[in-house]
C-alpha cells in the first residue's frame, strides 16, 4: 500500500513492492509495440483531458527549471557584498533581494499547482480507465465460451481483474506522470546549464555517461541473479506447499528428512541468488552517488577558478549545482520509467490477452420462439470432440419423448459432462443436430434454450447473497408462494426457516451443508421450472438421511420433465428409459438397464462389479 | 519493532552491527564533502582563492567521496549478506518446525496460513531488515549530522529549516491519517471483487444455465464502482504529496537566501555557509520524509515477525516415545477411547473399546461426522485421544518413538497427496531400498498399471501434488505407495471413493493376496467396498452401534442397514 504514497513523491530513492530490488524483474510484455498501441487506444477517450494535463506539467516544469536561474539572481545580490569597486564595498541591495523572493514564490506556487493539476487528473483518468477495464473484463468473462475456461485456470484470470489491472493503475499514473515532468527536467537543465556556463555544463555532461556504462554493467550481471532469485522462490514455495499440505503423508512415512535435504538445497540457492542479487541491486546507488560525487567536486573547483576573480560567479556555481541535481536525478528517474513502462505495458497486454479473446457467436439476429417446449429431444448424426481431430461422440442419433429420462453412466472422467455440454451449448456440435421440439437448438439464441433447461450440479454452487436471490437466480420474477411451495417440495423448507431471517438469511461460505446446498440448489431448479432438466447425482460427501432427502426431491423434481441425468449410482437409474454408458469420451452402450444387462458388455461389468461376487458369505456357499 | 530484531541471533547481531556502523559512518563522510564545498566557496568570497588551494580542496572532497563508496560497497554487502543469512535460517527453522506438528497445530494455523508464513513473511521480513540496515539507519544518521550542521551555522536560520519540518509534518500526518486508513478499505474492496469474480468463474455453467449474467454483472458493477470511489480518492489525495513536498522545499530554499541576505549584510554569516546551509536543510528533510515512509513500510515487517514468531513459538502437543522395537505381533486396541477436538466440549469419539487381530480386515462405516476417520487417525498420532489408550503391539502408541511406530503403518490418506518427482520416486517413500520388481509388483496389486503407458513410465515426471494425474490415477499411486512397504498394518481412510466400481473391485481382490500377512483397517462410504470383510464396525454419532459381517449387520443393526438400502435395492442386498 506505501508504494502509492511513494510513488506520487519523485524525490526520495524507493525500493520497489515486489521485491527486495524490483528494477531487475520487471515482467517484460511479449508484444509490446502492439499492447502499447493498444493501451494508448484506451487512453483515446481521455485524449482532450490528457492533453490539458500534459500541458499543465510541461508550463509546471518550466516555471520550475526557471527557478533555480532566478534564485542565481539573489545569489547574486548577495554575492555584493564581497564586491568592491573602487575600494568601495557595493553592498545588498534588499529591496531587489524581497522582489526577486515574491517572484520566486509566485514561481514555485505556480509550478506546484499546474503539477498538483496533472496528477489530480491524470489520477482521475487512471482510475476511470482501470475501472472500465475491469467492467470489460467481467462483462467478457460472461461471454467467452466455456473452452476458455477449461484451458484457463481460476487463478489465473482471477489474476488478471486484479493483480494486473492494480499495476496498470499504479504504473500508468506513475510513468505518464513522470515522463512528461522528467523529459522536460532533463531538457530545461541541459539548456540552462549551457545558458549559465558551457564549461561547467560539458562537465556534467560528460560524467553522465561513465554513470550509465556503470549501471548498465551491473544491471547486466544482477538481472541473472534477480532471474535466479525469482526461479528458486517459486521453486522453495513449490516445496513448501507441497510438504505442507502432504503433512501427513510426509509425517508416516517418515520422509521428513529427506524433504529437509530438498529443502535445504534449494534454501542455500535461494539465499546465495539472494544474496548477489540483493547486494548488485543495492551497488547501483553508491556508484552513481560516488560519481555524482566526483562531477560536484569537479564543478566546485572548476567553477571556483573562474570566480577567483568575479565572486558574483560563485552564484551560478551554486546554481549549477541543483540544475546538476535535476539532471542527474531524472536521467535515473527515466530510466526507471522505462521499466515501469514495461510493467505496464506487460499487464496491460496480459487484460488484452483477454479482451481479445472469441466470444461467443453474436446472436441478436436469431428470433424468439414464442411457443409452449413440451421437451422432445432429437440427437440427429451428432458428431463432437473437444480437440479438432480428436472425435468422441461418432454419429450419436436418439430421439428422446417429453418426460423422458435419460441416464449417462461411466466410470469417472469418462466424459458424462460432454452431453451437457453440448445440449447447453456450452460447446458446439461438430456436425449434425440436436433439435428440440423439431427446433435446431442452433437456431434459438443461447438465452433461450438454457431457458428452458433446469439444472442441477453435483458441484452445488451457491452465492454470497440471500437465500431467496439464490434461489430465484433463474426467474427472477418468481413469488414468495412460488419460492416456498418448491423449497417445501425439495424438503429444503424447514431449514431455511430455522435460519434467522429465513428466506432473507444471508448465505456465506460454510452456512449450509453440502447435502443442504444440494437442496436448495434443487429448489431453485423448481423455481425455474423449465420443462427439462440436467441433474448431476448426488455427492459421495453427504450422509445417508440427506442422501435420501435429496433422491426425494430429484423424483419429485423430473416427475413430468425430460431430464438428463449424470448418474454416479447405478442402482437408481435402473428404471430409466435410455442408460447412455460412456467410456473414454465414448458412448459405448446404449438401451435401458434390462437391454443392457442382456448385452454382457461393459455396463452389465460394471453393474456387477458393485456387488463382490467372491464376498465370503457367498464363498462359503 | 523488539520482535523482529528476536529474529536476529549470535554472530549475526556481529554483523547487523558492521553494517549499522558503516551506514552511520558513510552519512558522516557524504556530510564532510558538503563541508568541503562551503570551505571551497569561502576561499572565494574571502579573497584567499588560489587555483592550487581549490584544487586542493576539490581533491580531499574526491578522496572522501571514493572512501564513501568504499564504505558504501562494504557496508551494503554486510546488509545483504546478513539479511538473506537470517532469512535462510529462519524459513528453515519454520520449515523445520512445521514438519514437527502434529494436526492439531496444523489446524490451528491452517495449512494455508503456514505456507503463507513460510514464504511471503519471511520475504518480508528479509525486505525489512535489509532496508531497516540501510535506510533506516542512513535516515536518521543524515538527519542527526545535518542537524548538528544546521545548528552550528546559524541558529536563526535554522528556524526557517524547522518551520518547514513543521509543514512537512504537518502534510504527512494529514495524509497519514487520510489517506492510509484507506489502504486498508482499498484491499478490502479488492477482495470483494476477487470474491465476486471468482463466485462467477466458479459458477459459470449455472451462470449461464440459469441466464444469470446480468445479475452477476450488475453485482460486479456495484464492487466495482465502489472500489473505484475509494481508489479515486487515494490517488487524488496522493497526487497532493509532490507539488507541496516540491512547494515546501523550494521554499525553504528561497527563504533560507532571503533571510539570509540579511544575515550577510551584517556579516553574521558568509555566503558559503548558505549555500551549505540549504544543503543540510535539503538533506534534513528528506530524511524526516523517509523515516515516515518507513514508519508505513516497518509495521508490515513487524507483523510478518510476530506471524513467524507464533509458529516458531508454539509448543508442540505430540512429542516422541521412546520405545524403539516391538515385534510384529499385527495387533491394534481401542481401549476406552474418547477424542474431541481441541477446544471442543463434545466428544467426537465415546468410550470405543475395539479390538483388532493379526490377519483381520476391518471395516468402519457411518455416516458423515460419525467418527470413523478421526477414530482411525488416533493411530498415527495425528491426534493424541482425549481419553484411553490407542494400543499398538501391545504398546501405546504414545511411547512408540514415531517414527518405529509409521514404520509399522501402511497408510493411504483421504486425499491421496503425490510429490513432485518420478512415479518410482514416489513409491519408493513406502520403502526406500524397493526393488523394481516390488514396484512393479505393488503396482499391480493397486491396478495402477496405467504407470506404463505414461511417457517414460515408472520415470514419468509427476508434478507438485500430483497434479498431472487423474484423481483416480492419484489414489492408486498412493495406494501403491503403502503397498510397497509390506506394511503390519494397513490403514485405507476411505481410499478408495476416487476409483470407479470396478477398480475398486479388482483392486481389494488383488490386495486380499497379500495382505493375509498384514492387518487391514478400511475406512468407506461405500458398502460395496467393505461387504467382505471380516469384521465391520459401525458408527454413529461417535459410538460403535454395530460390529459383525455384513451378513450379521444387516440381519441387527438398524443403522447399517439404513446405509446399505440407501445405496443398494434390496435385491441387490440379498
Amino acid at each position: 500500500m506505501a508504494e502509492q504514497n511513494k510513488n506520487s513523491t519523485s524525490t526520495p530513492p524507493r525500493p520497489r513492492g515486489h521485491g527486495p530490488m524490483g528494477r531487475g524483474m520487471a515482467e517484460k510484455p511479449k508484444n509490446f509495440k502492439k499492447s502499447f498501441g493498444m493501451l494508448m487506444h484506451m487512453l483515446k477517450p481521455y485524449r482532450w483531458l490528457i492533453l490539458i494535463a500534459c500541458l499543465a506539467a510541461a508550463i509546471g516544469t518550466v516555471l520550475y527549471i526557471l527557478g533555480p536561474n532566478v534564485t542565481k539572481k539573489m545569489g547574486e545580490e548577495i554575492l555584493n557584498h564581497y564586491v568592491i569597486i573602487d575600494g568601495k564595498q557595493v553592498g545588498i541591495n534588499y529591496r531587489h533581494i524581497a522582489e526577486i523572493g515574491i517572484w520566486l514564490i509566485l514561481l514555485y506556487a505556480a509550478s506546484s499547482l499546474l503539477n498538483l493539476c496533472q496528477s489530480y487528473i491524470m489520477a482521475s483518468i487512471t482510475a476511470k480507465l482501470t475501472k472500465n477495464l475491469r467492467n470489460k473484463i467481467s462483462e467478457k468473462i460472461n461471454k467467452m465460451p466455456l473452452k476458455y475456461f477449461d484451458g484457463t485456470s481460476t487463478g489465473d484470470i482471477l489474476s488478471r481483474v486484479t493483480n494486473d489491472l492494480d499495476t496498470l493503475a499504479n504504473s500508468l499514473n506513475e510513468s505518464v506522470s513522470s515522463i512528461i515532468s522528467s523529459t522536460g527536467l532533463i531538457i530545461g537543465a541541459i539548456i540552462l546549464m549551457f545558458v549559465n556556463s558551457w564549461q561547467l555544463a560539458l562537465i556534467t555532461l560528460a560524467s553522465t555517461p561513465v554513470s550509465l556504462i556503470f549501471t548498465v554493467i551491473v544491471v547486466k550481471i544482477s538481472q541473472k541473479y534477480f532471474i535466479r532469485q525469482q526461479k528458486y522462490l517459486g521453486e522453495i514455495n513449490g516445496e513448501i506447499e507441497e510438504v505442507y499440505s502432504a503433512h501427513n503423508v510426509v509425517r508416516v512415512f517418515n520422509s521428513e528428512n529427506e524433504h529437509l535435504k530438498t529443502f535445504d538445497i534449494i534454501n542455500n540457492n535461494l539465499s546465495t541468488a539472494n544474496f548477489k542479487a540483493n547486494y548488485l541491486g543495492g551497488i547501483m546507488h553508491p556508484i552513481m552517488t560516488v560519481t555524482s560525487n566526483i562531477m560536484y567536486a569537479l564543478i566546485c573547483v572548476i567553477g571556483g577558478i573562474m570566480s577567483i576573480n568575479n565572486p558574483i560567479f560563485l552564484a551560478t556555481v551554486v546554481t549549477f549545482f541543483t540544475y546538476s541535481r535535476y539532471f542527474n536525478d531524472n536521467i535515473t528517474q527515466i530510466a526507471s520509467v522505462s521499466t515501469t513502462i514495461q510493467t505496464t505495458v506487460a499487464a496491460a497486454e496480459r487484460i488484452f490477452e483477454i479482451l481479445d479473446e472469441k466470444e461467443e457467436s453474436d446472436e441478436s439476429k436469431k428470433p424468439y420462439f414464442d411457443q409452449v417446449f413440451k421437451g422432445d429431444v432429437n440427437f440427429e448424426n451428432v458428431k463432437f470432440g473437444y480437440v479438432k481431430d480428436k472425435e468422441i461422440i461418432h454419429n450419436f442419433n436418439q430421439h428422446v419423448l417429453p418426460g423422458q429420462k435419460v441416464a449417462i453412466v461411466g466410470p469417472t472422467g469418462a466424459g458424462k459432462t460432454t452431453l451437457v455440454n453440448l445440449l447447453m451449448r456450452f460447446y458446439e456440435v461438430n456436425s449434425g443436430s440436436i433439435k428440440i421440439d423439431g427446433i435446431n437448438i442452433k437456431d434459438m439464441t443461447r438465452a433461450q434454450l438454457r431457458s428452458l433447461f433446469g439444472m442441477v450440479l453435483q458441484d452445488t454452487w451457491l452465492f454470497e447473497g440471500t437465500i431467496k436471490e439464490n434461489l430465484t437466480f433463474g426467474n427472477v420474477g418468481a413469488s414468495d408462494e412460488q419460492i416456498e411451495r418448491a423449497c417445501i417440495a425439495a424438503n429444503v423448507d424447514h431449514i431455511i426457516k430455522s435460519m434467522p431471517g429465513s428466506y432473507d438469511f444471508v448465505i456465506k461460505d460454510e452456512s449450509f451443508s453440502a447435502g443442504e446446498k444440494q437442496l436448495l440448489t434443487i429448489a431453485r431448479a423448481m423455481i425455474e421450472n423449465a420443462p427439462m432438466l440436467i441433474l448431476d447425482e448426488a455427492t459421495s460427501s453427504v450422509d445417508t438421511r440427506t442422501e435420501e432427502l435429496i433422491q426425494k426431491a430429484m423424483d419429485e423434481l423430473t416427475a413430468g420433465r425430460t431430464s438428463f441425468i449424470i448418474a454416479h449410482r447405478l442402482s437408481t437409474i435402473r428404471n430409466a428409459d435410455l442408460i447412455l454408458v460412456m467410456k473414454d469420451g465414448d458412448i459405448i452402450e446404449q438401451g435401458t438397464h434390462t437391454e443392457l444387462m442382456k448385452m454382457h458388455g461393459f455396463y452389465s461389468e460394471l453393474y456387477n462389479s458393485q456387488f463382490s461376487k467372491n464376498a465370503p458369505i457367498e464363498e462359503g456357499n | 519493532m523488539i520482535k523482529l530484531f528476536k529474529n536476529i541471533k549470535g554472530i549475526e547481531w556481529l554483523f547487523v552491527s558492521i553494517a549499522v556502523g558503516l551506514v552511520v559512518f558513510n552519512s558522516w563522510l557524504d556530510m564532510e564533502i558538503i563541508k568541503c564545498t562551503g570551505t571551497l566557496v569561502g576561499l572565494i568570497t574571502g579573497g584567499t582563492a588560489t587555483t592550487q588551494g581549490l584544487w586542493q580542496v576539490a581533491g580531499k572532497m574526491i578522496g572522501i567521496a571514493l572512501g564513501a563508496f568504499g564504505v558504501n560497497f562494504v557496508s551494503n554487502i554486510v546488509a545483504s549478506y546478513t539479511s538473506t543469512h537470517i532469512a535462510k535460517r529462519l524459513r528453515r527453522e519454520i520449515f523445520v518446525k512445521v514438519n514437527s506438528f502434529s494436526m492439531e497445530e496444523i489446524n490451528k494455523f491452517s495449512t494455508a496460513s503456514l505456507i503463507t508464513r513460510s514464504t511471503n513473511d519471511i520475504n518480508q521480513i528479509t525486505q525489512t531488515l535489509f532496508m531497516a540496515m540501510r535506510m533506516a539507519v542512513r535516515a536518521p544518521s543524515m538527519a542527526i549530522f545535518s542537524l548538528i550542521n544546521v545548528v552550528n551555522v546559524n541558529l536563526t536560520l535554522s528556524w526557517v529549516t524547522a518551520v518547514a519540518l513543521a509543514i512537512m509534518f504537518a502534510l504527512i500526518i494529514v495524509m497519514y491519517f487520510v489517506v492510509v486508513p484507506k489502504f486498508t478499505e482499498i484491499q478490502q474492496k479488492t477482495d470483494r471483487i476477487n470474491l465476486v469474480t471468482r463466485e462467477n468463474l466458479t459458477g459459470l455453467r449455472v451462470v449461464r444455465a440459469y441466464n444469470a449474467e446480468q445479475i452477476e454483472l450488475d453485482k460486479f458493477d456495484k464492487a466495482n464502482e465502489d472500489l473505484t470511489k475509494t481508489r479515486l480518492f487515494v490517488s487524488r489525495a496522493t497526487s497532493f504529496l509532490s507539488p507541496t513536498m516540491n512547494l515546501i522545499m523550494n521554499g525553504m530554499y528561497v527563504a533560507i537566501f532571503w533571510l539570509g541576505a540579511y544575515l550577510v549584510g551584517k556579516n553574521i554569516v558568509g555566503y558559503q555557509d548558505l549555500t551549505v546551509f540549504t544543503q543540510y536543510s535539503m538533506h534534513i528533510l528528506m530524511s524526516f520524509m523517509i523515516i515516515s515512509i518507513l514508519f508505513i513500510m516497518l509495521p508490515r515487517g513487524v507483523t510478518s515477525a510476530k506471524r513467524i514468531a507464533e509458529v516458531l513459538s508454539t509448543q508442540n502437543k505430540i512429542v516422541d516415545g521412546t520405545v524403539e522395537k516391538t515385534k510384529r505381533l499385527g495387533k491394534i486396541e481401542f481401549k476406552n477411547v474418547s477424542f474431541a477436538y481441541p477446544g471442543s466440549q463434545e466428544s467426537i469419539i465415546k468410550n470405543i473399546n475395539l479390538k483388532i487381530n493379526k490377519g483381520e480386515t476391518v471395516a468402519f462405516i457411518g455416516s458423515t461426522g460419525s467418527g470413523k476417520s478421526t477414530l482411525i487417525n488416533l493411530i498415527p498420532r495425528f491426534y493424541d485421544v482425549t481419553e484411553g489408550e490407542v494400543i499398538v503391539d501391545n504398546v501405546n502408541v504414545k511411547d512408540y518413538k514415531l517414527s518405529v511406530l509409521y514404520e509399522k503403518l501402511g497408510f493411504v490418506p483421504q486425499k491421496a497427496l503425490l510429490f513432485k518427482g518420478t512415479v518410482k520416486e514416489n513409491i519408493l517413500y513406502g520403502k526406500r531400498n524397493a526393488t523394481d520388481e516390488e514396484i512393479t509388483q505393488a503396482l499391480d496389486i493397486a491396478q495402477a498399471n496405467f504407470v506404463y503407458n505414461l511417457e517414460g513410465g515408472l520415470d514419468y515426471q509427476i508434478a507438485q501434488g500430483g497434479q498431472n494425474v487423474s484423481g483416480g490415477q492419484r489414489q492408486r499411486l498412493s495406494i501403491a505407495r503403502a503397498i510397497v512397504g509390506n506394511p503390519e498394518f494397513y490403514i485405507f481412510d476411505d481410499s478408495f471413493s476416487a476409483l470407479d466400481y470396478k477398480t475398486d473391485k479388482a483392486l481389494r481382490e488383488k490386495l486380499k493376496e497379500v495382505t493375509h500377512n498384514s492387518t487391514t483397517l478400511i475406512v468407506a462410504q461405500r458398502i460395496g467396498t467393505i461387504m467382505d470383510a471380516d469384521k465391520i464396525v459401525v458408527l454413529d454419532k461417535g459410538e460403535i452401534v454395530g460390529l459383525g459381517t455384513h451378513k450379521e449387520l444387516l440381519k441387527n443393526c438398524k443403522v447399517y442397514k439404513e446405509i446399505a438400502l440407501s445405496q443398494l435395492s434390496k435385491e441387490e442386498l440379498e
